[in-house]
């Protein structure tokens, strides 16, 4: 199975301070489904960050798709941004664009032609329940209206890797388990997904995935193993997801 | 075509369109400066030209004898040498009532020449390959026929004059270079605020992919706009101003009005200046926003 993610010895600090990522060893499948979890402030979000190349570690080696991140020419980097769609946990949406042009922003980066954008764009919309709020501005939505166009915005291009983090924080359980579903076909369509949630409901919901726990810097028992609660049973709710990569 | 236009409005869209900051107007103050600065140090540059070509070649030679018998005789003999001499184009002895008629406003009307030690004067004009060597030539063959004749290059009348017209020519120039300069420091400024202003927009649509490249082309752009806006209404103006001043010199018919009458090439040099401000501002716009880019990773 091709390794997608690998970190070796992965050590992050901000400034001058102590390491908020420390030793931090492990590496992911292609098409692999993993959670990470761990108290707040054990480092998350930083690792999370690695993993989405917005910030580079202090020492060790971070390879993506096989190659070597860390020292790579900031110009190849873009490339690689491309391939890993991200559900920031404050969403982070442009404030003055519309849900369509949010969502359809990393088909635009990528130079998808217009007449290749709306189709994909109004069909994710319908999907995450906004249909007829194309032009809705991000300040106008409530707080899972938000969450729900991040989440479009990061799994329309159809990404290799998918980081999300805590993408159900702010929807209800309906709309966490559609969310969790749109996830599912985007995992068996080959994309890797990690999810850092304190959602331990959640993480029962995909039998097959792996759970990595981050406790103050540290990766604990990054095999899977620890893997709680036990998988729920496989559902029959994944079916007509509009995951078409826009052509 | 339709596609790649709409592909570019949405793009230029990353960026909110918010109300025109004030460089439009810093740079059409600016570009009125640098053009009427260009169109003076052009004009003076013309003028200098004229100037030198309306001069070069002409002196004049004194003959200064207070015995106006032997002053009429070395006028005689230089003029049978000029006649001969190789390199004069013309020369012209000055007929004493007109020098008379000059002195008028100094001497009175009933001054005679026979009774004041006026110089007699030769207008000379050399063909243009006469060099120095030529004038010399002439000069001894002068001196031989009368030593206290002396030939004064027309040249050196206006070397004075010529020296104040070059040292605000090169002002008004350096003065044009200053305020591109300033434009660029303009630029640097407003692009530096602008990437600081959208921070966060840009820190997002980087982390799904843009390039540095994309980003830059976002401000620059934008700042492109400002400096064409800028540079049109600075232009139009200073080019108002300037059509109204050759109006005003035109109808008085000075010789001034010629002399300083610019040519066609430095019309177009003017009004490619505009085109050269936006071009700078748009290039240190996306140097400026390039490099700010590459301070995060």
């Amino acid at each position: 199975m091709e390794r997608v993610i690998q970190f070796e010895n992965i050590g992050l600090r901000y400034g001058a301070d102590a390491e908020v990522l420390r030793d931090i060893n492990f590496s992911l499948s292609a098409g692999g489904f993993y959670f990470l979890t761990g108290a707040s402030g054990a480092g998350k979000t930083s690792l999370l960050k690695l993993l989405y190349l917005a910030q580079r570690p202090t020492r060790g080696v971070l390879r993506l798709f096989g190659e070597d991140v860390v020292m790579m020419h900031r110009g190849r980097l873009p490339g690689f941004r491309r391939r890993i769609g991200v559900v920031f946990q404050d969403f982070r949406l442009v404030p003055h664009l519309s849900a369509f042009d949010n969502i359809a922003l990393p088909l635009r980066v990528a130079g998808i032609e217009e007449k290749d954008i709306a189709g994909p764009v109004e069909e994710m919309l319908a999907w995450v329940g906004l249909g007829g709020r194309e032009g809705a501005l991000p300040a106008s939505l409530s707080g899972g209206e938000q969450q729900r166009i991040a989440i479009a915005r990061a799994v329309i291009g159809r990404p290799d890797i998918l980081v999300a983090d805590e993408p159900t924080g702010n929807v209800d359980a309906e709309m966490a388990k559609r969310l969790i579903a749109l996830f599912e076909a985007l995992n068996r369509l080959g994309t890797t997904i990690v999810i850092a949630t304190h959602d331990l409901p959640l993480i029962g919901q995909i039998a097959h995935a792996q759970m990595m726990r981050l406790d103050k810097g540290r990766l604990i028992d990054p095999t899977g193993a620890l893997r709680f609660p036990p998988a729920s049973p496989a559902r029959d709710d994944r079916a007509g997801l509009p995951l078409g990569k826009p052509q | 075509m339709t596609s790649a236009r709409s592909s570019r409005a949405a793009r230029n869209r990353w960026l909110p369109e918010g109300r025109r900051g004030p460089m439009p107007w810093i740079i059409g103050i600016m570009m009125f400066l640098t053009v009427l600065s260009a169109a003076c140090a052009l004009g003076l540059g013309h003028a200098l030209t004229r100037l030198r070509g309306d001069l070069a070649g002409g002196y004049t030679i004194q003959i200064v004898e207070a015995n106006a018998a032997k002053r009429m005789q070395a006028v005689r003999g230089i003029s049978a040498y000029l006649d001969s001499a190789r390199g004069v184009r013309t020369y012209k002895v000055v007929p004493e009532a007109q020098m008379l008629a000059q002195l008028a406003p100094w001497l009175g009307e009933d001054a005679r020449a026979d009774e004041l030690p006026i110089p007699a004067l030769i207008d000379l004009s050399l063909r243009p390959a006469a060099g120095s060597a030529r004038v010399t030539q002439i000069e001894q063959a002068v001196k031989r026929i009368l030593p206290s004749a002396r030939i004064d290059a027309h040249q050196g009348y206006l070397a004075p004059v010529e020296g104040l017209m070059r040292t605000l020519m090169w002002l008004a120039g350096g003065l044009v270079a200053l305020m591109l300069l300033m434009t660029g420091a303009v630029v640097v400024l407003a692009a530096n605020s602008a990437h600081a202003a959208h921070r966060g927009t840009i820190d997002i649509i980087h982390m799904l992919g843009a390039t540095d490249l994309q980003l830059a082309r976002l401000f620059q752009r934008r700042i492109a706009l400002d400096a064409a806006l800028g540079a049109m209404a600075g232009t139009v103006s200073a080019a108002a101003l300037l059509w109204l001043l050759d109006s005003n010199l035109h109808v008085s018919q000075s010789e001034l009005a010629g002399l300083i009458r610019l040519p066609w090439r430095s019309v177009a040099i003017l009004f490619g200046l505009p085109l050269f401000a936006v071009l700078v501002a748009a290039l240190t716009a996306r140097i400026t926003v390039m490099r700010a880019l590459e301070r995060n990773l």
